[in-house]
């Protein structure tokens, strides 16, 4: 027997077991052998991969294992101790290497595994961003589809067309079979439809509000879906064949105005609704998706306001419209009241014209009349007839006042005068009448009233006359008081004092009388056109009633007030009116004595006269007469002082002729025969106490320039002077 | 002060009043008061200080002249009256005036007994009308002293 080093193997040599071995090993090491080439392989194609050198170890272990079991292939037949050898090697050094790779894949397994969840997490969660983004997706659809409804709906304010263009636009973006809009009938009882899409001529199709589908739709703000037998639903004639689409029906809240209150948004308390009926079409298997529900619920909402909006638009329009209308008539209504003012005011003035005339004619005829040759009975025939047209010419002349008064075409004629003259003058007016009622009148003028004034002088004296007038005719008897003065207060507003400023001042006048006195109920009435408060047995008083009226007009036109006041009947009663009047610059020249302040009679200042009177009263009263209107007054007291003392330089003799016979009058003759030249003869005046014919004659016969009679007023003289200086002849100062 | 001067120009203003109602004085002594002013302030007081003066005058030359019993000069008296009748009418002297009126008739009738009578009664007319116009200026000073000023009564 050969000696040999070689093992023996254990197992005898059965071969096909041991061939089956040989196989599966020569496969195994293959098989160990390409799994890390593919390993190595696909992670070098694969980006990315952490475990690169856990790979190596693994490697190491595959390949050896491997090379374990490629080795154990030569143990199968007899095999020398070398590959004993390198078998023992290779065996421990796998058994090294797997178990340190045993060892190291206790830490990473878990981490693979982790790795694997985290996966598996992402891919979750990708699923459900795509999920997502469909649903926004959708969203932006369904608000691009409302925005695109809204803008054609809100781009026209006419209802008709709101509501056809919802359900048009509805209809395309859902692609419905049919849309249908429903609206409350005015009693509210019943839904008439009143809009379709597809059906050009909707019938007159109502069903009552009550039914529980209805109800059920209004009571939600939501789109609700709604069985496609509804009532509602039902607008076509059913053909059988069809499946009908399914059915969605929403509330459109008709809004009113009131709804929208400024300070809380509009509750949805509101009891009118519409109702929008949508059908999908027959035959599709469509449903409606939540997202189109939504886009329906929207899109009602959208139209309610639109509808709104063109509610309130109509209704302004509508407004408007009235508005200028009634605009229209009121001008047209203006301008027939300015043609009826104009052509009243034609015919008043054109009437006033034509009975003036008349009434002109036979005032002056009746006074003509008055002066000739009458019986009693005659002369009182026209002594009524002057009285009554008197009376019918102021009346003539008040209501035409009184009628431009009131359209306000009235005004103001202002002018400077005397204030203390237009008193005098008016009391000079009023004498006559006073005198024969046997009731004094008193003037009384405050120191402080300004003399010369701005104001309306012919209105002034018109509405002191009608104050004056009225308190003589009332009265029948006592003492009438006239008192005139500067008011300090604005008696419009007693608390506001009107400070006379250098401009104007406000003149107050009071006509106190004791006559029949007024009831203070009746004062109101007494400004009144045509009202009279005397009974009628004191009717005899005459007068129209209108000056009162025209009275407070003007005063108030002169931004002044006039009342009266009296203590009861039969105690007098006291007429007050305040005016105001603007102070006239002349006013401010003080120290000029009074005869020259008159402008009239300017050319007195030191105009030469002659007085001849042997009377030593009346001379001296003559004297201050002339004095007093500024001439330069000499005096004698007989007919050859006179012709003394006389020269060149006397413009005017006054003579006094009252002595009988006709020595005074030679004196005239005299001084005819002194100065031959006319322009150098002095006027010669006679001083009379009788006015006939007589005398008349006698003066012109003796070359008297002109007679007057004695004892002359001071406004009398200033006339007559004026006179003689301007004319050089004087026959009429009788 | 002021009710003192409000009162006193009431009491001159009722009395004035009452002298013209009364008949004592016309327009023209309106007139003469007219004449009155800066320039002239006592004017009214010397014409009727005048007045005064020529119709004792007067009435001294016509009773001189109606005593002469038997040889009455009607003319004379007829020519003083006259000139006592201008003087009252330039005065406003109204009933002197009116009686001045009457005397003329007399006189022209030579009525002695009419004249004697006219001339006592324009005697006591005018020496009535002296002591009223006193009375009136005594007024018209208390009020200018009482600080006022005397108010102007224009009437009739």
């Amino acid at each position: 027997m050969e000696v040999c080093n070689c093992i023996e193997p254990q197992w005898p040599a059965d071969e096909l077991l041991m061939k089956y071995q040989y196989i599966s090993d020569f496969f195994i090491a293959i098989a160990y052998f390409s799994i890390p080439l593919e390993l190595i392989y696909f992670v070098k194609k694969s980006a990315v991969f952490p475990y690169r050198w856990v790979l190596v170890q693994f490697g190491a272990f595959i390949v050896l294992c491997g090379a374990t079991h490629l080795i154990n292939l030569w143990t199968f037949t007899t095999h020398s101790r070398t590959v004993a050898l390198v078998m023992t090697t290779a065996k421990v050094l796998t058994a090294v290497v797997s178990c340190a790779t045993a060892l190291m894949l206790v830490h990473i397994i878990p981490d693979l595994l982790s790795v694997k969840t985290r996966e598996l997490f992402l891919k979750n969660k990708a699923a459900e961003l795509d999920r997502e983004m469909g649903l926004i997706r959708t969203q932006e659809e369904t608000g691009r589809h409302v925005r695109m409804l809204t803008h054609e709906i809100r781009s026209t304010l006419d209802r008709h067309t709101i509501l056809k263009t919802t359900l048009v636009e509805l209809g395309r973006t859902l692609a419905l079979e049919e849309c249908a809009l429903w609206m409350p009938t005015r009693t509210g009882l019943e839904l008439q439809l009143s809009y379709t899409l597809r059906q050009q001529h909707p019938v007159e199709y109502t069903v009552p509000i009550q039914l529980p589908v209805i109800n059920q739709v209004f009571g939600t703000s939501r789109a609700v879906k709604i069985s496609p037998n509804s009532p509602v639903a039902r607008l076509r004639p059913v053909s059988g064949k069809y499946m009908l689409g399914e059915v969605v029906a929403v509330r459109v809240p008709l809004l009113h105005l009131s709804n929208f209150q400024i300070n809380d948004w509009p509750e949805l308390s509101t009891k009118r609704y519409a109702l929008m009926v949508l059908m999908l079409p027959s035959d599709s298997a469509r449903q409606w998706h939540v997202h189109e529900l939504e886009l329906v619920e929207v899109v009602a909402d959208q139209v309610a306001v639109a509808l709104s909006h063109a509610a309130i638009l109509e209704e302004s329009m509508r407004a408007r419209d009235l508005l200028m209308e009634q605009n229209v008539a009121l001008d047209l209504a203006r301008r027939e009241a300015e043609t009826a003012i104009r052509a009243r005011n034609d015919f008043l003035a054109v009437m006033n014209h034509e009975m003036r005339t008349p009434m002109h004619a036979i005032i002056a005829l009746s006074s003509l009349l008055q002066e000739t040759e009458l019986t009693p009975e005659q002369r009182l025939m026209v002594e009524t007839i002057l009285k009554s047209s008197n009376l019918l010419a102021t009346l003539m002349n008040d209501v035409l006042d009184l009628s431009r008064l009131e359209d306000g075409s009235l005004q103001l004629e202002l002018g400077t005068f005397n204030l203390h003259t237009l008193f005098r003058e008016i009391l000079n007016l009023i004498k006559p009448i006073a005198v024969v009622k046997k009731l004094p009148i008193t003037l009384n003028l405050a120191p402080d009233l300004p003399e010369f004034v701005v104001g309306d002088e012919k209105r002034l004296m018109q509405i002191i006359l009608n104050i004056v007038g009225n308190a003589v005719k009332f009265s029948k008897q006592g003492s009438i008081s006239v008192t005139a003065l500067v008011t300090k207060s604005d008696t419009r507003a007693p608390d506001f004092f009107v400070v006379p400023t250098g401009s104007h001042f406000y003149l107050r006048v009071k006509v106190k009388d004791l006559g029949a006195g007024i009831n203070p109920q009746d004062i109101p009435k007494l400004f009144t056109k045509f009202a009279q408060t005397q009974s009628l047995a004191t009717r005899s008083s005459g007068g129209s009633g209108l000056g009162l009226a025209i009275s407070k007009r003007f005063v108030n036109l002169m931004e002044g007030n006039i009342w009266i006041e009296s203590d009861g009947l039969g105690k007098g009663c006291t007429a007050i009116f305040d005016v105001k009047l603007g102070i006239s610059n002349e006013s401010k020249q003080l120290g000029i004595p009074k005869a020259q302040a008159n402008p009239r009679h300017a050319n007195f200042a030191g105009l030469k006269v002659l007085v001849m009177d042997e009377n030593g009263v009346s001379r001296m009263v003559t004297k201050g007469l002339l004095v007093h209107l500024g001439c330069d007054v000499t005096t004698v007291s007989s007919s050859e002082e006179c012709l003394r003392v006389m020269s060149h330089e006397h413009k005017v003799v006054f003579m006094d002729v009252c002595m009988p016979g006709v020595e005074n009058y030679q004196i005239a003759l005299r001084i005819h025969e002194k100065f031959t030249k006319r322009h150098q003869r002095p006027l010669l005046v006679a001083l009379t106490g009788n006015t006939d014919k007589s005398t008349k004659e006698k003066c012109m016969s003796f070359g008297l320039d002109g007679v007057l009679l004695k004892p002359v007023s001071l406004d009398n003289m200033r006339n007559v002077l004026s006179d003689l200086l301007e004319h050089r002849v004087l026959y009429e100062a009788m | 002060m002021d009710a003192l001067v409000a009162q006193l120009q009431m009491q001159f203003r009722d009395y004035t009043i009452s002298l013209y109602q009364q008949g004592f004085l016309d327009d023209q002594f309106t007139e003469l008061k007219k004449l009155q002013d800066d320039a002239s302030p006592d004017f009214v007081a010397e014409v009727l200080s005048l007045f005064f003066e020529d119709c004792v005058k007067l009435i001294g030359n016509m009773a001189r002249a109606l005593d002469q019993k038997g040889t009455v000069d009607f003319n004379q008296v007829g020519a003083s009256v006259h000139q006592l009748k201008g003087s009252s009418s330039s005065v406003g002297a109204k009933r002197v005036k009116g009686l001045c009126v009457s005397f003329k008739e007399f006189c022209e009738a030579k009525n002695y007994e009419g004249c004697v009578r006219c001339l006592q009664q324009v005697d006591i007319e005018y020496k009535t009308l002296q002591t009223k116009l006193q009375d009136m200026f005594n007024l018209e000073k208390q009020i200018i002293e009482a600080g006022g000023r005397v108010p102007q009564v224009d009437i009739n």
